[in-house]
This record gives structure tokens, sequence and C-alpha cells, in this order.
């Protein structure tokens, strides 16, 4: 449909420059400049190299979804920036790209929730969220279990990771195998040809009095750890396939038990899963098992869409400009802890209005 | 020719317009930490002011530092984006520059801001228009032996007076004074260079150290 809105989106939270430009529900672009290589050697993402390239990627970045999507920037309506969470340094830069671009285009700005983002993305996979949706966000960044009845104004955080995020732990295990980094593609490569029943790893915060909905990785990356070492230290052949497939069995049970029994616990009949560690092809096995067995109907965008993109952001805009939301403030700031109850950083003044039409008027009319 | 000029390099977040002949309206605020919620507003009230649209404008000017990064970015990626969406070019101009032109002084002396860490940003000049080191980074009592003497401007000498016992205002850059550099330059032929940061130091990046062993021995 032609009158569905057209944003442009913005991404720097984190590692990945991205610029998507949706209409409606509808994917035109998704072009993402990675400085993960630049990262590798660290072993973890670096906050100063990340916002470094970000300022380098940037105007590149926006030129290529441009050219992908086959419009002009004239004829967007609206521009969207990831405003928080993320790295501080980071999300500032893209923050400053998008005022600048929606001030100098003379359209709306919307400052969007990154979380919010990784949900709402799946519309341009499988068409509009049900509402509710019950959400299993999944990353180096991020663990959560969220309830979004209304992904522009209602998301609700039932459970969260109390220390490392999933993808972290993969990260730290491959570093403890020697696999490099990031962890989470290469340890689900060896799992594939290793027996996920071979070590019982534990379950963490899987006991009657644990809180139902909440994560923990600490425990389970300490075990790992010390059986691997315990195995040197004997002088054995570390089993790398067994190890790897056992840890993130042991992952991706939990994740997917819990997520099963919130949308249960809730009488909610969607799950997706999104985030960065939703491309693990034992996650996502695991998920449609379950998901199949409950009767719950199981929502995973492809790779591309679960990793930090730009088009997640603006599939949130667009749905922020559907239904009518305030748009952000030219004052807007990044908020590196951005609550996800946030979905969008509404404006407040009264002379956001008059600076908008100030701004429209600037130009092509 | 209307020139927008920005700088968000040092605690001020500034910006002003020159129409060619000289600056027709500007603004600065000294607010180190909220470079990223003052700059775009600052923008919109300084074209409001001239009564101008930013369609108007003819080339960006930014300030490339050096400076913090993190504030040091705002401006640079504020004046790319402008740039990409007007379509004018963007002109770079170092802050300590700015900062050295609005001095005006005809003799030898230099220009520091404050890099944090104990640290200036700095360089020497020979008069206002023209610099005679490439901007370095260094602790104050290191660098004495060779500003000995010489007057100082900018917030890292009025910081550091064992080191700039000579030091005076202005403290820090205002974007007027680096729109009439550029005009000038411009208006001379001169080319000016892309907007990159001068960063002077690499990320603070530690590798980590070898897999801690977790075993208890
Ligand atoms: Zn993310």
């Amino acid at each position: 449909m032609a009158d569905e809105p057209l944003v442009l989106g913005i991404e720097t939270s984190c590692d990945e420059t991205g610029v998507g430009i949706v209409r409606g529900t509808t994917l035109l672009a998704d072009a993402v400049a990675s400085s993960v290589d630049e990262h590798a050697r660290f072993g973890g993402v670096v906050p100063e190299v990340a916002s470094r390239a970000h300022l380098e990627a940037m105007v590149p970045t926006i030129e290529r979804a441009l050219k992908e999507a086959g419009v002009s920037a004239r004829d967007l309506d609206g521009i969207a920036v990831t405003a928080g969470p993320g790295l501080a340094g980071a999300l500032l830069v893209g923050v400053s790209a998008a005022k600048a671009y929606a001030y100098a285009l003379g359209k709306p700005l919307y400052g969007v929730n990154h979380l919010a983002s990784h949900i709402c993305v799946d519309q341009l996979e499988h068409g509009p969220l049900p509402e509710p949706t019950m959400a299993l966000l999944v990353s180096g960044g991020h663990s959560s279990l969220l309830l979004s009845a209304d992904i522009t104004s209602d998301v609700r955080p039932l459970g969260a990771t109390i220390d490392d995020a999933a993808g972290e732990a993969f990260d730290k295990i491959a570093r403890v195998l020697n696999l490099g980094f990031p962890g989470g593609p290469v340890i689900d490569r060896y799992a594939r040809e290793g027996d996920p029943s071979a070590i019982a790893f534990p379950r963490g915060l899987t006991g009657p009095r644990d809180p139902a909905y909440d994560f923990s990785f600490s425990g389970l990356k300490t075990a790992v750890a010390r059986w691997i070492e315990a195995k040197r230290a004997a002088g054995e052949e570390v089993p790398v396939r067994d190890v790897s497939a056992s840890f993130q069995e042991a992952v991706v049970d939990v994740l997917t038990r819990k997520a099963v029994r919130a949308c249960k616990d809730e009488g909610v009949d969607h799950l997706m899963i999104g985030g960065g560690v939703a491309a693990n092809s034992r996650l996502r096995a695991l998920a449609q098992e379950r998901c199949e067995a409950a009767g719950i109907r199981l929502r995973v965008p492809r790779p591309k869409l679960c990793t930090d993109n730009g088009a997640m952001v603006a599939a949130l805009g667009a749905e922020m400009v559907a239904r009518n939301r305030a748009a952000s403030d030219w004052d807007l700031s990044a908020d590196s802890s951005l609550p996800v109850t946030d979905p969008h950083v509404p404006g407040t003044a009264h002379s956001h209005d008059h600076v908008h039409e100030t701004a429209r008027e600037n130009l092509y009319t | 020719m209307l020139l927008l000029a920005l700088d968000t390099a040092t605690p001020a977040v500034t910006v002003a317009l020159h129409d060619g002949d000289d600056v027709i309206a500007s603004s600065s605020q000294v607010d180190a930490r909220r470079h990223g919620e003052l700059l775009l507003p600052a923008v919109d009230r300084v074209l409001a002011e001239a009564g101008l649209r930013l369609d108007a404008v003819t080339g960006i000017v930014a300030g490339t530092g050096p400076g913090p990064y993190t504030g040091l970015r705002v401006g640079l990626m504020t004046a790319d984006t402008f740039g990409l969406a007007l379509g004018v070019p963007v002109h770079g101009v170092c802050t300590l520059d700015g900062l050295a032109y609005a001095a005006d002084l005809e003799g030898p002396f230099v220009v520091a801001t404050d890099a944090r860490r104990k640290e200036v940003y700095w360089a020497r000049y020979a008069d206002s228009r023209t610099r005679l080191t490439d901007p370095a980074v260094d602790r104050p009592a290191d660098i004495a032996g060779q500003v000995a003497g010489l007057p100082a401007v900018g917030a890292g000498a009025l910081l550091y007076p064992d080191t700039f016992p000579k030091a005076h205002e202005p403290e820090h850059v205002s974007a007027a004074a680096l729109a009439r550099l550029a005009a000038e330059r411009l208006a001379a032929g001169e080319e000016l260079p892309a907007p990159r940061p001068l960063y002077l130091r690499r990320p603070d990046a530690q590798v980590p150290k070898n897999y801690k062993v977790v075993t208890p021995k």
C-alpha cells in the first residue's frame, strides 16, 4: 500500500552501523556496516572503536540504504533512531545523525527503544505482530522475556538475566575453547557434530524457588570452564564438539523452557525470538519443538534481521507513524539505560510541533 | 555564500551563520556533557535568528578537534549528515585554529585545550592565522620547555598556570571565529580538508588477558 509510512531507521547501539528503510511492514533496504572484525582481537566490543567506526560508516550506509530501497530521501515520512539502551557513545553518533537528517529534510524524528525494535522487526518477516506477543530477546547484550501488548506503547518486562547475557556466555566459552570471537556461530557449528547429552551442565535458576522468568548463565560458564580445565589438567584432549553441544543445550534448554512457561502463564499463544542468539540453530529447533507441543505459534525472523540492524528501527518507527505516536524533540538524547517500558521517547514541549512545522517549511515546500 | 559553522570539540556547543561578509547569527553554550542535546536546537535557533532556512546554506564548517571524542563526534556527525541531506560541501577546520583566530594575537603564542586525564591538546602559532606545529596531546609539565615565555589561550592553558603563566581568554572556541576563518580561507581560494576527527590518541582498548583460570589451585 502506497499510503503506508516510508521510514528510514538508524541503529548504532553496539558495533553495527545499521540503516534500514521500510514501507509499513515491508522491508525495502537493510544496509549494515559492521566493525566486528576490529573488535575480534580484543575478544569483545570496544566502545571507542565502535563509536569511531559508526562516524566513518554512517553517511555511506545511509546512501547505500537509499539506493537499495530505490527511494528518495524527500519521500520519507519519518526518521527513526535507536535512542537506547546500548553503548552511550555509540548511540550518540546515531542519534546525532538521525536528528541532523530529520531536521535537514523537514521530517519527524522518532527516538525508539532498541529492545522493542528487536521485537517489531518480525513484522517485516511474518506480518503484523499479534497482540499480545511474548518475546524472548537473546544476544551478546541482552537476555529478556518481554510481553508486548502494543509494541508502540505497552511492553512489559517479565524477566532478564541476573548476570551474563546469553551471547556473552557463548563468547566466553568460545574463548576458553580457543575458538575466537564472536563465539555464537562457531559453537553452533561444533555443536552440530557433538552430543548434547554428553556432559550434564547445570541449568541456572531452574529450581522451584528460583524466579520463574529470570536467567543466569554465570554458573554455567564457570562449570564449563572447570570441566575443560580438569580435562586439560589430566592431560586429556578436550572434546570440543561434545562440550559445545552440551553447553549450548544447557543454554537453549533454559531459554525455551522459561519462554514457553511464560506464554502458558500469561495465556499468550505467540512467541517471537529475536537478537543475535536467535540465529542459533539448536535454539530455533528446540523452540519449535516445544512451542508445537504447547500449541504456541513460534515466530523467528531470518538471522540477518535478528542481529542488530537499521530495518528493525525503521519497522518500529513506521509503527509509531502508523499509530500517530508523538515524534521526539530536537533535544532528544541518547539514553544508554532507556527502560524497555519506554518503546519510544516522545517529545514533551509544545514548541516541538512548532519546531517541526518550521523545519517542514524549511525545505521542499 | 552562507556558511553554517559548528564546533563541539570543547565544552562549548557553538553554532554560527556567516553570509560571506560576516557572522549574522551565533549561539554558544558551555555544557560539556550535553553536546548531543544542545546542538540541534542551537542550529534551529541560529537559523531563526537570521530569518533563514537550512536549505539556504551553501556549505558546512565543522571543528575537527582535537577534543574529547564523544562530544567531538556529535558535531562531526551532524555536519556530515547535513552535508548529505543538503548536498553541500562540509569543510573541516582544526578547533585549535579557531581558538587561535579568535585570540587575535600578533606575535607567537600557544593554544591549549583541556584533553582531560591531566593532559592538554595544544599547538604553537606564529600569529592568529599561522600554526607552526601539528596538534598534539601531552602532559603540561612535559611541554613546559616548548611553551616557555609564550602567551597562551584556551581552557587547557588556564587550567595549568605552572606551565602557562601567561594564559588568558578566549577559554573555548566559538563557531563565529571558526566561520570567519573558514570564510577567509575559502575567499582566498584555499581548499579546506574533509571534516575528519583529530583524535590524537588510540582508542582505549585493553586486549583481555589470557583466559583466567577459574579452578582454585
Ligand atoms: Zn540488540
